[in-house]
């Protein structure tokens, strides 16, 4: 196209044609019989290589057509339109199939006696036994872990965002980016040396609790950070007008106003340590019976338990490393529906 | 750029602009946080001078425990490290291999950091689109009723533990992902990506797609959580002058979005580099550095030390010590250089 | 309006952890499998305390038998055997933080035994064998039904990628009589170090020395192959790829319903993996160890075609003296039942094997003789 008449599609594009929505149901469905053809007379096959080629062909045909009828730039909106529709499927369709295979596998053993009992004198071919001893150390644990490590984060995500303005911000910064990439397993063995044996601690549901609370830092701080960033200047400056404090302003103000995003924050950080496994295996042990104490002796944990059962020659045991997947996955839901309806009650709402 | 685009939109007013802090200001009078204020002038004073000095502290406070906790990671990766590095007989850096517990003891990082890169390169190739496109979708796409859920289910694979990707990649993932390998080597086999020696299966492109799976919710709550937060202003502004969806999306969103995105990418990064359960299930692994992502083999890092770890002597926990401070050092790099590329924008994302 | 609602949800939250923590009960709950053997009580001397161990896999669920009759008994006892692998069990009972532990492997001689002998103080460490565990040869080849007879040297020759297809005349010379396909071999090994892949290699090592170059070793030293974690991940592998061959427990093979290979001796005869057999193999091993150290050689140049020589043997390492006052008793006592013919009839129904009758005995002395 050339620059005169790219200016007239912007002129036009207000009275230009726009495709109907039986127009785009014909692009479908030619796109479903195209793909038909070249499914019958190619070697290609296969119902999900089926969807995804008609997908494909569907989105090209469209814009195409678009392109053509509506001129560039609506071509391109609807491209980026399906695009965003097929990212979508994308990230819902692995979820699906994990969800799905943990809901079909853990159900065949889930049960209120599963629930409430442990494995305390269980052999693994048994088929009774329960996890109640791993949900309460993984409780526990993660609680612990987010006590800790949630006003520590939020406190160092304040300090980049609203204090730090010199070489120790950057650094920390930068310290913090690199802490992600740390390996669960460095972090547990990390915790093994210095807590269990350089200061002579036993195994316990807290040395694991701190171990997880440095895989949950990154992610508290980082996503903290980003939402404190894009709180308007305007904002604190209201705030400074009426004469508050800075802090109170921080704690009051700020914090409040973007509290759902902090929740987002910290829910991912809860929700991918809980189910971290190797931390655990060097600080928590784990443990077939029950212990409430997490801040001595060895505890139990879900991922712990998925890990070991997953792993036996029993058929029985493999159920209960389904069953406790899936508990542990509810559980990281229902904490998840639990935060956010927190963060609604008490964010600042306009 | 070869399409029309409306100047005012790329002019958009700083995102700072007093718009959306108007809406809270009045809800900050209705509602003065008051209690902390004493009556009296000269105390108050002081003791708000002090609450102010006491609260930086702690955030300073914070701030340099981080630091301390990060030096004493890596002080206590270097003391662990260093005597199986002194046992090594072979160069650490280029070796092929890890056989740290035989005499002599050989072993060396050159495959392990190849793979590790490799498939977390791969993952985030495959996760930042698609995660970017859902966190689009939640915050300016979908229908309210329909983007809560949406929100909710990325959220929640996020909550699946990594033992259970591991499993399902290795049992339904690995056999699905037979077909399109094959397919690709059948196709494209010529480009020494696809090449194969005609086993599929548990190879790198498989534990790059698990990876990317555990990687997308990261990236896009994060993503999502900064486009909705795009200031109404910029977004009507975009939209009275007739730009179509998309445009008001690129114009808009997405540069104001930007530094959320790439901090969820980097902690995407992060969570791929640093996985050990999953790929050591996913992956068959061998210490080859090969670009034939479709064949099996292939190795990382961090499932590398899961899959030593319980069998090391001395010699071999010290080795898988210094590999994870290898890893380290490349989360290090990685994070250098993306600063250094797309540089850091301050406050307020559109910058 | 605001406190309420706060106070109503941290309400509610303190009420469902007041819940789940009032529900629980710290029992297994319904009815388990009954003991195999019901006279196994008689065996179990009670003490109290906790007992905390760690290491093989191997013998995870052989130990999870024992605790469970153990603790029928006595319900006053807390034992906990944690998985991890023989290396780090062997390395936390080292750093003092278990009783014992469990390990393919016995301690090996020099830094490893100095540093065990070193945490017991006023004894060495010593090796005391209790499990043994047939390591089967499992393959996927459709079409075959009789058990294939797989000779150590073409084990060698497969698990170095030497012979690649299953209709190669090696294999077929020593299976007259079966129809094998025109196949690809897919191998499939440990990709984690272990106890397995030690003995497998080890009886390779002894048995086709000509054919098998990279020795024994934990890991997985031969070239190609695919890797898969845990026995699980090569089982797994093997059930879902036609051609596919790896090795396993037992117990493996049996759950997944894998048919495993005769394997050939020393002197070329093919020996299926049956519990005799194994524990035939088992009763000619030499015990080289003095002071209560049980450590064993197998003899794998036996010409017995009665005896399995493809398998390995968990033991538990303990202190022989030094152990602290309030956990010898509870040692003891639970080693003690495990030695004994109940607890090693235990072993049958788990894919395990127990010990020869001439080990038992020796095993007990040991265990008796703890301090």
């Amino acid at each position: 196209m050339t620059l005169a008449s790219e200016a007239s599609t912007v002129g036009s594009a207000l009275i230009r044609a726009r495709l109907s929505r039986w127009s785009i149901a014909a692009i479908a469905a030619g796109a479903i019989a195209a793909t038909g053809i070249l499914f019958a007379t190619t070697p290609m096959q296969g119902q999900v290589g089926f969807l995804l080629v008609a997908a494909a062909v569907f989105v090209v045909a469209q814009t195409t057509v678009s392109a053509v009828v509506e001129g560039r730039r609506r071509a391109k909106d609807r491209l980026v339109t399906s695009l965003v529709v097929a990212c979508s499927c994308a990230a819902v369709l692995p979820l699906v199939a994990v969800l799905g295979v943990t809901i079909i596998k853990g159900t065949v053993v889930l049960s209120g006696s599963f629930l409430t009992h442990t494995m305390r004198g269980v052999a693994e071919q048994d088929s009774n036994g329960g996890i109640y001893q791993a949900i309460i150390g993984t409780l526990e644990q993660v609680g612990l872990a987010a006590l800790m490590a949630v006003p520590f984060g939020l406190l160092v995500a304040i300090y980049l965002v609203e204090y730090s303005s010199g070489r120790l911000g950057r650094v920390v910064s930068f310290f913090v980016d690199v802490m992600t990439g740390l390996p669960s397993i460095v972090a547990g063995l990390f915790i093994f040396a210095l807590w269990i044996l350089a200061l002579g601690q036993s195994f316990s549901g807290f040395a694991g609790s701190i171990a997880l609370t440095i895989l949950m830092l990154p992610t508290v701080v980082r996503s903290a950070e980003e939402m404190l960033k894009i709180v308007p200047d305007s904002l604190r400056e209201g705030s400074y007008a009426l004469g508050i404090q800075k802090w109170v302003t921080v704690v009051r103000i700020v914090l409040p106003s973007t509290l759902a995003g902090i929740v987002t924050g910290v829910m991912l950080a809860i929700a991918r340590v809980t189910g971290e496994t190797a931390p655990l295996l060097v600080t928590v042990f784990g443990n077939p019976a029950l212990n409430f104490n997490p801040f001595s002796g060895a505890q139990a944990s879900l991922p712990l338990f998925v890990f070991g059962e997953a792993g036996l020659p029993n058929e029985t045991a493999i159920n209960r490393a389904w069953a406790a997947a899936l508990v542990l996955i509810l559980i990281v839901l229902f904490l998840n529906i639990f935060a956010r309806i927190l963060a609604r009650f008490a964010s600042v709402r306009s | 750029m070869d399409e029309p685009e409306p100047t005012t939109v790329s002019m958009a007013p700083p995102a700072n602009a007093p718009e959306t802090g108007g809406v809270h200001a009045s809800s900050l009078v209705a509602q003065p946080p008051a209690p902390r204020m004493l009556p009296n002038g000269d105390l108050s004073r002081r003791a708000r001078r002090r609450g102010d000095a006491i609260f930086r502290m702690l955030a300073q406070g914070s701030g340099a425990l981080l630091l301390v906790i990060m030096a004493a990671i890596a002080v206590f990766l270097v003391l662990q490290a260093i005597p199986a590095l002194k046992a090594d007989t072979t160069s650490f850096l280029t070796t092929l291999g890890w056989a740290p517990d035989a005499t002599p003891s050989s072993f060396g990082i050159a495959s392990l950091a190849f793979g590790s890169v490799l498939t977390s390169l791969l993952a985030l190739l495959i996760s930042v689109p698609v995660a970017v496109g859902v966190a689009l979708a939640t915050s300016h796409y979908a229908p309210r009723w329909l983007a809560r859920p949406l929100a909710y289910v990325v959220d929640l694979l996020a909550a699946v533990p990594s033992v259970v990707f591991g499993l399902w990649g290795l049992m339904y993932l690995v056999p699905i992902i037979i077909g399109p390998s094959s397919f690709l080597n059948h196709y494209l086999g010529f480009i020494p990506l696809f090449a194969s020696n005609g086993t599929y299966g548990k190879s790198i492109f498989a534990a790059s797609v698990v990876l990317a799976v555990m990687a997308i919710p990261i990236v896009a709550a994060i993503s999502r959580e900064v486009f909705i937060r795009t200031p109404q202003d910029q977004i009507e502004a975009a939209w009275a002058i007739g730009a179509t969806k998309w445009e008001v999306i690129r114009t808009a969103v997405l540069p104001y979005g930007r530094s959320g995105v790439i901090s969820g990418t980097v902690l995407g990064f992060g969570r791929a580099v640093g996985e050990t359960i999953a790929v050591a299930l996913v992956l068959s692994a061998n210490y080859e550095i090969s670009f034939h992502i479709l064949e099996p083999g292939g190795n990382t890092i961090a499932a590398n030390i899961a899959n030593r770890y319980g069998e090391a002597a001395a010699v071999g926990r010290g080795a898988l010590i210094a590999s994870g401070l290898v890893l380290f050092i490349i989360t290090l790099v990685v994070n250098f250089g993306a600063r250094a590329i797309v540089g850091r924008s301050g406050r307020g994302g559109a910058s | 309006m605001k406190l309420p609602r706060h106070r109503a949800v941290l309400g509610l939250l303190a009420g469902s952890g007041l819940l789940i923590t009032a529900c629980g009960s710290d029992t297994g709950g319904g009815v388990g499998s009954p003991s195999t053997n019901p006279g196994g009580a008689v065996a179990i001397t009670c003490s109290s305390g906790s007992l905390t161990a760690a290491g093989s896999t191997a013998q995870q669920n052989a130990v999870a038998q024992w605790i469970k009759d153990y603790l029928n008994k006595c319900s006053a006892a807390n034992i906990n055997y944690g998985g991890g692998g023989s290396g780090q069990g062997v390395q936390q009972f080292t750093d003092g933080k278990i009783d014992f532990a469990g390990s393919d492997f016995p301690l090996a001689a020099g830094t490893e035994q100095q540093a065990a002998d070193a945490r017991c103080k006023t004894g060495p460490a010593v090796n005391i064998p209790m499990v043994g565990g047939p390591i089967a040869i499992g393959y996927n080849v459709p079409g075959v039904t009789k058990a294939l007879n797989l000779s150590s040297s073409n084990l060698a020759k497969i698990f170095s990628g030497k012979i690649t297809n299953w209709n190669d005349a090696a294999i077929a010379q020593d299976n007259p009589g079966t129809q094998l396909p025109s196949l690809g071999i897919q191998t499939f090994h440990r990709s984690d170090g272990s106890g397995t892949t030690y003995n497998f290699t080890n009886y390779l090592s002894n048995d086709a020395k000509a054919d098998w170059a990279v020795g024994t070793n934990k890991n997985w030293a031969a070239p190609g192959g695919q890797g898969a974690k845990g026995s699980q991940g090569v089982a797994q592998g093997v059930k879902s790829t036609p051609g596919g061959i790896g090795y396993f427990e037992l117990s493996f093979a049996t759950q997944s319903q894998i048919p495993y290979a005769a394997v050939g001796n020393a002197e070329g005869k093919f020996v299926p993996l049956t519990q005799a057999n194994a524990v035939n193999f088992l009763s000619k091993a030499n015990v080289p160890g003095t002071g209560g150290d049980l450590k064993l050689q197998f003899d794998y140049a036996t010409t017995d075609a009665t005896a399995y020589p493809n398998l390995l043997v968990t033991y538990e390492i303990v202190c022989s003296k030094g152990n602290a006052p309030d956990k010898l008793p509870l040692l003891k006592n639970f080693l003690g039942y495990a030695a004994s013919p109940a607890g090693q009839q235990e072993l049958t129904g788990q894919g395990s094997i127990p010990l020869p009758d001439n080990l038992q005995n020796q095993v007990r002395q040991a265990v008796g003789s703890l301090g």
